[in-house]
């Protein structure tokens, strides 16, 4: 059985220890006085810089000449990609998602020709950075421009220009999966919902732009590599696969990483080639984006295409679900791409029962920024879907939004329950999340002045939007990932190591840039061990000093890797208690331990501490036979299964009708994650989610104009949300713990974004419903918003 | 080249710097005070916020020359030396960063507004950081800390 309680935000922890303690940041203290070590802060002696030209173009045919800008001061070396055509390696896909699936080679500079606005076609190496731009100007370029295809519909008809000539289509993939009888469900449905939903192209925009600097020591053949990654062991891999050098020879660091959102989880083109140049020149190279750079070559999130049908009785009771997706994958396959939207595959049908489900999903190449996560990866792009279709399917009905979920949502006593399209949930409690969402919304006293406004016929409208989302946290069970056709696992990996002066080292795979995994980790083995929070260190995010990773997306950190800490932290008390035992001469059985300490039964004073344990375990000079010396322990977890976190998130807002201004007055997210470890840093996640979520909602689209040049290129134009744009928001928790994970943590880095941009976009639809309007297209800007009004109204926009 | 005086962080220098030379360039190249981040080349994200002459300026957005002869504060000289400042606790204590990179900027930027309105609302801090991208927090953690601060130094002075 499940159990459900309410905590109040800010509420003292209800557990004694540290698990749900608002322990403030150790992660902190260096950020905030500057005593940063970002990728391109590192200053190595005789360093070299890199520059890369972009082809201006989408589509053309290159013929490069960088000989000249050999000569130009400072310059040590310059390269076009046919230059080094040998020596570079294609970037590696690693999610092949169908058998017949579409991978062109993807060279991290481009051959001969330039398939996006943005794309490398060839490379400076100088002795200051501003040399290496300015001897970008001595590069000689033919560019023969060729047709150039944007819009995914236009890239799947015949006689389309392609992408890539060789493949001889646009067509990545095609994929597909039924579940139940779908035919059926859609017979005589009383009620057919039918829509068009469009998720724009996003630019994560991390704060930190990616820079990487590589270092050889050409005598020993060994690397070390700094990156601006989430994902160091996956870097030093593909190096390694790549270009033949052992893995033991590549140390790779992921030092301060200044955020990620899924734009850092990537094996990138500059990596590849820095490590390359390094290995040519035998010495230091180091390249760091610019901003505008960083808009073209680093990926870009969702834009999806999606049909929806959803059939239903006439109480609204949902009998099918039909989901038909066009992806954009950009103009090449980085990492995950084709992968993205079947992440999303499972989640359409949200936390209601159905009777059947088809999904299909045909991914695309276009002439643009290849695509890859984003803060959700699927996920946002799935709720969003069934979260819009739940509000017309009320409105249709005339029923309350809130009550046509009710009708539809998998019941408390219902978990674990073994969803339509093959997941299994593993515990959730949605009415009791919707009604403290409710209460503090003041659900009806908004619905009441919707309705008195409505009737005054104010200027300014007021919708309420509402979204119970759930998604699946925790990436991922390795044996799902093989069947699914990714080449890697899902697994974590921990160390935690007791010194002899009794303080702690806690060696994590997974790899932080934001998150307080230092601060999350120590609390969690602070209570497994019993020793002080400030005696623990978490090292992470270097190869060499945690060599078995697979690193930080999907939020998985806790789920998967807090729970091998976890293990680890255990293994350690258990060799504890053993080698306790010996040095007290009693049975392991006659130990207890709390607190950090093993007492024997009924003895008083008869006790060790595992500090002492740990310091005897050093010195060795007395151990039981087979116990080795040293207090250490290793755990490499695979999760059982997925976890899912859930919640109501209620908006509020208010909609100017003359101006198309929309503003958010109340945001009430009621999530449950399961087990908190840390309030504080769980609340920080989910502000920052659904600032990001509101940001899809009403402000951020990349923009391609008619021959594909970014014309959202900068912060100016692409307008990420102030602090002036964004409100206040109200939080709560229900605690609902994980049956999938001994700590029943789930998840929470992706909750706040997935669940936010429907909610937003039902409360602008919410208010104009009286006008005629049943869809704005994100994002919801004053001018879609007044053409949407005007458009419904029968008026020219 | 062009010579400039200036004093960073409380330590007098001179050095040769080409016009050109961005004063973020030169804090972080030539004086090596890396702690000031760049996060875009088109002055609208205010990660590399410094104090010159105790205002806050978006140091991608001056010439190091234009500096000549002020005196720039960088997050690495915010505190005297012993601890940090009020913004910088309060920043800590309300979680108001993740991943840190844009926190130099909005310390700074936080300082320069809480000496021109010492006691902001919730919407004059808003209104007030503005020019400050943050990419993680949402910004509710860093409002809540900056109205804190405020609170700090009132009581302080």
């Amino acid at each position: 059985m499940t159990t459900t309680e309410t905590r109040t935000e800010n509420g003292p922890a209800r557990r004694h220890g540290e698990v749900g303690a608002a322990r403030r940041r150790k992660e902190d203290a260096h950020l905030l006085t500057g005593q940063t070590t970002w990728t391109d802060n590192i200053q190595l002696a005789g360093t070299l810089h890199v520059a890369l030209l972009r082809s201006p173009m989408a589509h053309a045919r290159v013929r490069v000449d960088a000989s000249a800008a050999a000569g130009e001061p400072g310059v040590v070396a310059a390269y076009s990609g046919a230059d080094l055509a040998d020596e570079l390696p294609g970037l590696p896909s690693a999610w092949q998602v169908t058998p017949d699936w579409v991978a062109p080679e993807h060279k991290p500079l481009a051959v001969d020709e330039a398939r996006y606005a943005g794309d490398a076609i060839a490379v400076v190496v100088a002795d200051t950075r501003a040399h290496a731009v300015d001897a970008l100007d001595a590069i000689e370029v033919e560019y023969e421009p060729l047709p150039v295809v944007l819009d995914m519909e236009q890239a799947m008809a015949d006689g389309a220009p392609l992408v890539h000539a060789d493949a001889g289509t646009n067509v990545c993939f095609r994929y597909s999966d039924t579940f139940g009888d779908v035919a059926a469900a859609f017979a005589d449905a009383p009620v057919l919902i039918r829509r068009r939903y469009v998720q724009q192209r996003l630019v994560p925009c991390a704060m930190e732009p990616r820079s990487v600097l590589v270092a050889p020591v050409p005598a020993s053949g060994e690397y070390t590599v700094w990156s601006s990654t989430q994902i160091p062991h996956f870097v030093r891999l593909f190096l390694a696969l790549l270009s033949g050098v052992p893995e033991s020879r590549i140390r790779v660091i992921a030092p301060d990483v200044g955020g990620g959102f899924g734009s850092k989880l990537d094996i990138y083109a500059e990596e590849m080639l820095l490590f390359a140049l390094a290995r040519k020149l035998g010495r230091p190279v180091k390249w760091t984006e610019t901003r505008s750079e960083a808009f073209q070559a680093t990926i870009h999130g969702r834009d999806q295409i999606q049909d929806l049908e959803l059939a239903a009785d006439a109480d609204g009771r949902i009998r099918g679900l039909r989901v038909a997706l066009l992806a954009d994958m950009g103009a090449y396959l980085q990492l995950l791409t084709p992968a993205i939207p079947l992440l999303g595959r499972a989640m359409f049908p949200g936390i209601y029962k159905m009777d059947a489900y088809e999904f299909g999903c045909t991914g695309v190449f276009t002439d643009k920024t290849p695509t890859d996560a984003y803060r959700g990866a699927g996920r946002p792009e799935a709720t969003f879907a069934i979260e819009r279709l739940l509000d017309e399917l009320a409105a249709e009905l005339s029923v309350d939004p809130l009550e046509m979920r009710r009708r539809n949502w998998i019941r408390h006593e219902e978990f674990p329950y073994p969803q339509i399209a093959g997941l299994t949930y593993d515990s959730g409690n949605y009415e009791a999340a919707t009604a403290r969402a409710r209460e503090l919304f003041d659900y009806d006293g908004l619905r009441a002045e919707q309705a008195r406004r409505r009737e005054a016929h104010d200027a300014v409208q007021l919708g309420i939007g509402v979204s119970t989302y759930t998604e699946m946290c925790g990436l991922a069970p390795s044996r799902w990932l093989g069947e699914r056709g990714y080449a890697g696992g899902g697994w974590e990996a921990a160390t935690v190591r007791l010194l002899p002066t009794g303080k702690v080292e806690a060696v994590v795979g997974t790899s932080p840039h934001g998150q307080g995994h230092v601060t999350t980790f120590s609390q969690l083995v602070a209570d497994t061990l019993g020793v002080p929070f400030d005696d623990i260190e978490v090292v992470h995010g270097d190869t060499a000093a945690a060599p078995a990773g697979l690193d930080t997306y999907g939020s998985r950190s806790l789920a998967v890797g807090g729970v091998a800490v976890w293990r680890a932290a255990q293994r350690v008390v258990a060799k504890a208690k053993t080698l306790a035992a010996h040095l007290l001469e009693v049975s392991e059985d006659d130990l207890e331990f709390a607190d950090g300490t093993f007492a024997v039964r009924g003895t008083p004073g008869a006790t060790k501490t595992i500090q002492e344990v740990a310091f005897a375990a050093f010195a060795a000079h007395s151990m039981p036979d087979g116990l080795e010396p040293t207090l250490s322990a290793d755990f490499v977890l695979d999760p059982d299964d997925f976890s899912f976190p859930h919640g109501t998130h209620l908006c509020a807002a208010e909609v100017d009708t003359e101006t198309g201004r929309v503003t958010i007055r109340k945001y009430v997210a009621v999530d449950d994650v399961g087990t908190v470890v840390n309030p504080l840093i769980v609340e920080g996640q989910v502000h920052g989610g659904l600032a990001q979520g509101i940001a899809q909602a009403l402000h951020e689209i990349a923009v391609y104009d008619a021959d594909g040049n970014l014309t959202t290129g900068t912060m100016a134009d692409y307008t990420p949300p102030t602090a002036a744009d964004l409100p206040s928001f109200t939080l709560d928790r229900t605690e609902t713990p994980s049956t999938t994970n001994p700590l029943g943590v789930k998840g929470v880095g992706e909750a706040g974004t997935i669940a936010s941009t429907p909610a937003v976009v039902n409360a602008v639809v919410d208010a104009l419903r009286p006008y005629g309007v049943r869809d704005v297209a994100m994002p919801c800007t004053p001018e879609r918003v007044w053409r949407a009004i005007h458009e419904a109204q029968g008026g020219a926009s | 080249m062009t010579r400039i005086s200036v004093t960073v962080d409380g330590l007098d220098a001179v050095d040769e710097v080409e016009p050109r030379t961005l004063l973020v360039q030169y804090l972080r190249e030539d004086r090596g005070r890396t702690g000031t981040p760049v996060g875009c080349d088109t002055g609208n994200c205010g990660a590399c916020t410094v104090l010159v002459d105790g205002r806050a300026v978006k140091s991608c957005s001056m010439l190091a020359v234009q500096a000549d002869g002020g005196e720039i504060t960088t997050i690495q000289g915010l505190s005297d030396g012993d601890g940090m400042h009020p913004v910088q606790k309060a920043f800590h204590e309300r979680h108001a960063l993740q991943c840190g990179y844009c926190t130099p900027g909005m310390v700074l930027a936080a300082v320069d507004l809480l000496r021109e309105v010492p006691d902001p609302t919730e919407e004059q801090v808003r209104e007030g950081l503005e020019g400050n991208l943050c990419r993680c927090t949402g910004y509710q953690n860093i409002v809540a800390a900056v109205r804190d601060a405020a609170a700090e130094l009132r009581g302080a002075s």
